[in-house]
């Protein structure tokens, strides 16, 4: 009886198993092991290499740009989109005018592809004839050149990465919210609660289970979304806004190295794999998978 | 609180609101006007439909559309496929390794296809499957997001539906078909809405695996139909991008209500 | 499972129908082609091989349009690995060294055949071949080639009480008329910058101009060696960095080269650098009178050519070869050149192209088409090496980093030689 069930099983969980093994298990064994060979080109034989490429990774300067840049750019965005998601998310769910109008606006980034919109965007962070520095320039501000800047040049990527991310997650914040009773509210306002207060000390508590789930998908996105950088700086000035997952597919795609590129995508693996750690031992993993 | 605490916090929520439309009154904008205009703004601009006519000649947008399309349609018909099974298995059947499958499933959580692009074309190319509708869908036919989803959902279907259901004699199949895909309804909606609208976008793996305009889809056409190299024109640009973002903005604007409906329905939380 | 098959073979069979509609008696050939500069470039290239095979019916050019340069080297090289048909490509004329590491190319003197042919070699202008030879072979064809010119505004020139007819021919003039086409508002805002080169997209390739004025080469012919840190380089980049800093005449830190030509044609500088390629469409936009000069030298004249050269692929039949090669004959010809020349602003790729009456007659309307053969003789070969797209990016950025500060020109320059140095070490 037993083993006619598991036979059942496995033949459900096999057309999704044998994709997923197939194009996420296999390729990343194949990519740990592509790390540790090298050959001179892609006619050419690979052989073993040890840990030849990790010693190139070690002394090479773009590799750690592109992870502090990494850093910053998921510092940066993460709680910004998680935090402007909730403000929306409340003000989509009061009462005030129009909010099926501003909802609409909240989400409409979602539903544009980044790489059309970045070419907007471009003309936004123009210098001396894009609209914010023509904006400024109304106010006798001469606006800074935003992507040129090494100093602001990943910033200006982060508020764009922020503009579309946060209104999709402020979905998710809806949600929640609507699912509260508002008996709560009533009962904490009758006490004389401050807003601030019933948010500190209810909403926010209440909303715990949606941060986390998108808590997790802002990282994840902190490291897939790149999409913009194609159109506007490609990770210049020297490097100052280019992050990992562009350094592979440039690595890769453009220096025709995809030994190095393995290398790059191991530790890209192993940042994951360690916030699924994080995820599954530090945070409540009753959460988020019940 | 205080009024004035409202009136900040209402003027905040419209000046906000405005701001996440400029890219896309901009795109009107720039569109509509001659080139001389993209970049000054002024009421006595006047109007035109000559960027819409030139942005057409320069790329094929019809046959990307239809390319997005195809694309978008196979992946989303095998997902909810696949996921059902998958998450039927995972939610209902208790059998030895069940812990070790999920695991399985959920890696892909983590490890999104994006990471593993120069692998993942290696496969495709020795499967000479560049450049083809398949190539770019094959690796998200399956969806572990989709999977937990279904997975979760199926759980709270009451066992004794199933039960009576056996009684009818359906069988394994046929109580999926019959029994747990309505009642999840509200989930494959979501589902559908959060994989079409990433697909739809994608652009990275498209980039790297499409070759011609034999599958390329909007995304990787509006690049190239934009790329900064050639110098930017802006009114033309505009125009190609409401050309590319037009159908699915249309589609959201009728149905927005729903739309945002039923993904705050759907028990993504 | 039967649905999902089902579904999946209709869609296989669906995209093997629409890739191989072409009859079967002719000769089918697939190019490659990057589309770099101007939109509107698929057009002209669309309408000459319809003349192409107007002209040869037993052969037909498909041409897949595929990014810039660099996308459409990846995609046709990709479709070399996995079986897809490509026996001829544009790509960019440094590509040549990876090509033939990849052994994906075949040298044009063994598809040559009698002494027409041979003439036809010989016919282009030397220094657009700089970049298509190695080994004493040919392996690039010039087709879509660019130097970089001075655009300057006529108008603008006037204002500042200059002569629009005498455009600056040195450093010197550059940075004083520079100085004098710099307009502020009354808060010391700049308003109208004298000059604009672009220090984004091909940073490298206006380097070359630069340290080609100051008579320096960045590498040898072979490719294997760079010479990036020498002091006439740096003074090259350094006069760059004082353009901005302390003639004030460029704005400081980047300039992007995507947007650069709509600040020109906004009027929000006086002067750019850019690609011949612009030729065409800053005449049809521009609302002003302009100008285009050659660039001005220092100890003597100089640009680097750029562009795109033609590749035959060595994976192709001997009768496909034969094809594409009479198609890169065809498109190089006198005539073709100078019709594309006409429609783009890139070059006629020899003498004979602006010797038909078609540029002749163009050139005596419109005299910056020749600006960019004039500057031929002063032209350079364009940054070529092996590990072309990392030495690049060494360049590039270490252009990047002086250019906004982080770095003195020196640092900057000794730190891309040395990590071009030892990833070339292998070679």
């Amino acid at each position: 009886m037993f083993s006619r069930f598991n036979l059942k099983a496995w033949l459900l969980l096999l057309p999704a198993l044998s994709f997923l093994i197939a194009f996420t298990h296999w390729p990343t064994l194949k990519t740990i092991w592509r790390s540790f060979t090298w050959a001179k080109s892609d006619v050419a034989p690979s052989q073993f290499v040890g840990v030849e490429n990790y010693q190139i990774l070690v002394d090479d300067p773009i590799f750690w740009k592109v992870i502090e840049n990494n850093f910053w750019y998921a510092l940066g965005t993460v709680p910004t989109s998680i935090a402007l998601a909730i403000i929306m998310a409340l003000w989509v769910n009061s009462k005030i005018h129009c909010t099926s109008l501003l909802r609409l606006a909240f989400f409409t980034p979602t539903i544009l592809p980044m790489i059309t919109v970045a070419n907007i965007w471009l003309f936004f962070y123009s210098p001396n004839i894009g609209l914010f520095n023509q904006l400024l320039g109304l106010v006798g501000i001469e606006g800074p050149n935003w992507l040129g800047d090494p100093d602001i040049a990943l910033s200006s990527l982060m508020v764009m990465t922020v503009w579309k991310e946060a209104g999709f997650f402020m979905i998710f914040y809806l949600a929640a919210l609507q699912t509260l009773s508002p008996d709560l509210f009533d009962a904490a306002k009758l006490e004389g609660a401050s807003t601030w207060r019933i948010f500190r000390k209810i909403t926010f508590p209440l909303l715990m289970p949606t941060t986390l789930f998108v808590l997790i998908n802002a990282i994840l996105n902190a490291f897939k979304l790149v999409d913009h950088l194609f159109i506007l700086t490609k990770g210049g000035p020297n490097n100052e806004s280019n992050l990992l997952l562009y350094y592979i597919y440039e690595t890769a795609f453009s220096f025709l190295d995809s030994y190095y590129a393995a290398t790059l995508t191991v530790v890209m693996l192993a940042t994951l794999a360690l916030i699924a750690l994080v995820q599954i031992f530090v945070l409540d993993r009753r959460i988020h998978y019940r | 609180m205080s009024s004035w605490f409202q009136v900040f916090s209402k003027t905040s929520a419209y000046l906000l609101g405005l701001v996440w439309v400029l890219p896309l009154l901009y795109a009107f904008w720039a569109a509509f006007h001659p080139p001389e205009y993209a970049t000054q703004f002024s009421l006595t601009a006047p109007l035109t439909m000559e960027n819409f006519a030139s942005a057409w000649e320069q790329a094929p947008f019809f046959r990307y559309m239809l390319n997005t399309i195809v694309i978008t349609t196979l992946i989303l018909v095998s997902q909810l496929f696949l996921c059902t099974l998958a998450g039927y298995a995972l939610a209902r059947e208790k059998f030895a390794g069940r812990g070790f499958a999920f695991a399985l499933v959920l890696t892909q959580l983590m490890v999104m296809p994006e990471v593993l692009i120069v692998e993942n074309y290696r496969t495709l190319a020795g499967l000479e499957l560049v450049d083809t509708y398949l190539g770019v869908g094959l690796p998200y036919l399956a969806s572990a997001f989709g999977i937990f989803l279904l997975r979760q959902t199926f759980k709270t279907v009451p066992q004794e539906l199933e039960d009576a259901a056996r009684v009818e004699g359906l069988s394994g199949l046929g109580i999926i078909w019959k029994v747990f895909v309505p009642l999840a309804f509200p989930t494959y909606l979501a589902f559908s809405l959060v994989s079409v609208s990433y697909h739809w976008n994608n652009f990275l793996w498209p980039l790297v695996v499409t070759n011609t305009e034999a599958s390329r889809p909007l995304t990787v056409g509006m690049a190239i139909f934009g790329a900064p190299e050639s110098g930017v024109d802006w009114s033309v640009i505009s125009a190609g991008t409401l050309i590319a973002i037009g159908p699915l903005l249309i589609l959201f604007l009728i149905f927005q209500k729903r739309f945002i409906q039923s993904f705050m329905h759907a028990g993504i939380k | 499972m039967k649905k999902l098959t089902k579904c999946l073979s209709t869609v296989g069979i669906a995209s093997i129908l629409g890739l191989s509609s072409a009859a079967s008696a002719a000769t089918d050939l697939t190019m490659y082609y990057p589309v770099a500069v101007g939109g509107s470039l698929t057009k002209v290239v669309d309408g000459m091989v319809d003349k192409f095979e107007a002209e040869n019916p037993d052969i037909n050019v498909n041409a897949i349009y595929a990014g810039n340069y660099n996308d459409a080297r990846v995609k046709a090289l990709a479709a070399l690995q996995s079986g897809s048909p490509a026996q001829l490509s544009v790509m960019f004329s440094i590509d040549i060294h990876a090509l033939r590491n990849l052994e994906a190319i075949v040298a044009f003197d063994d598809l040559v055949s009698n002494d027409s042919e041979k003439k036809w070699l010989n016919s282009f202008y030397p220094a657009l071949m700089e970049n298509g030879k190695a080994d004493g072979k040919t392996w690039g064809i010039p087709f879509q080639r660019s130097t970089i010119v001075m655009y300057y505004n006529k108008d603008m020139f006037r204002a500042a009480g200059l002569d629009p007819e005498k455009p600056p021919t040195t450093w010197e003039e550059f940075a004083s008329m520079g100085k004098k086409l710099v307009k502020k508002d009354s808060n010391g805002a700049v308003q109208q910058w004298g000059a604009m080169i672009p220090s984004t997209g091909y940073p490298y390739w206006m380097f070359g101009a630069l340290t080609k004025q100051n008579s320096e080469v960045l590498m040898n012919q072979e490719g294997t060696e760079t010479y990036f840190d020498k002091p006439g380089v740096v003074a090259a980049l350094e006069y760059w960095q004082d353009l901005g800093n302390k003639h004030g005449i460029m704005p400081k830190g980047m300039i992007e080269w995507g947007t650069l030509r709509q600040n020109f044609l906004d009027q929000k500088t006086a002067i750019m650098w850019h690609s011949t390629g612009n030729l065409t469409t800053v005449k049809n936009k521009a609302s002003f009178d302009f100008g285009v000069a050659k660039l001005p030298g220092n100890k003597e004249l100089g640009s680097p050519t750029g562009g795109g050269n033609f590749y035959i692929f060595k994976k192709s039949s001997a009768e496909e070869k034969k094809a594409a090669f009479k198609f890169v004959k065809f498109m190089t010809s006198s005539e073709q050149s100078a019709h594309w020349s006409k429609s783009t602003g890139y070059m006629g790729v020899g003498p004979g192209a602006y010797e038909t009456e078609t540029l002749k007659a163009y050139v005596k309307t419109f005299p910056p088409a020749a600006v960019a053969r004039d500057q031929l003789t002063h032209a350079t070969a364009e940054l070529s090496t092996h590990e072309a797209g990392r030495v690049r990016k060494y360049l590039d950025d270490a252009i990047q980093a002086a250019l906004t500060g982080q770095l003195s020109a020196k640092e900057a320059l000794t730190d891309a030689q040395k990590q071009a140095k030892s990833i070339l070490r292998r070679y």
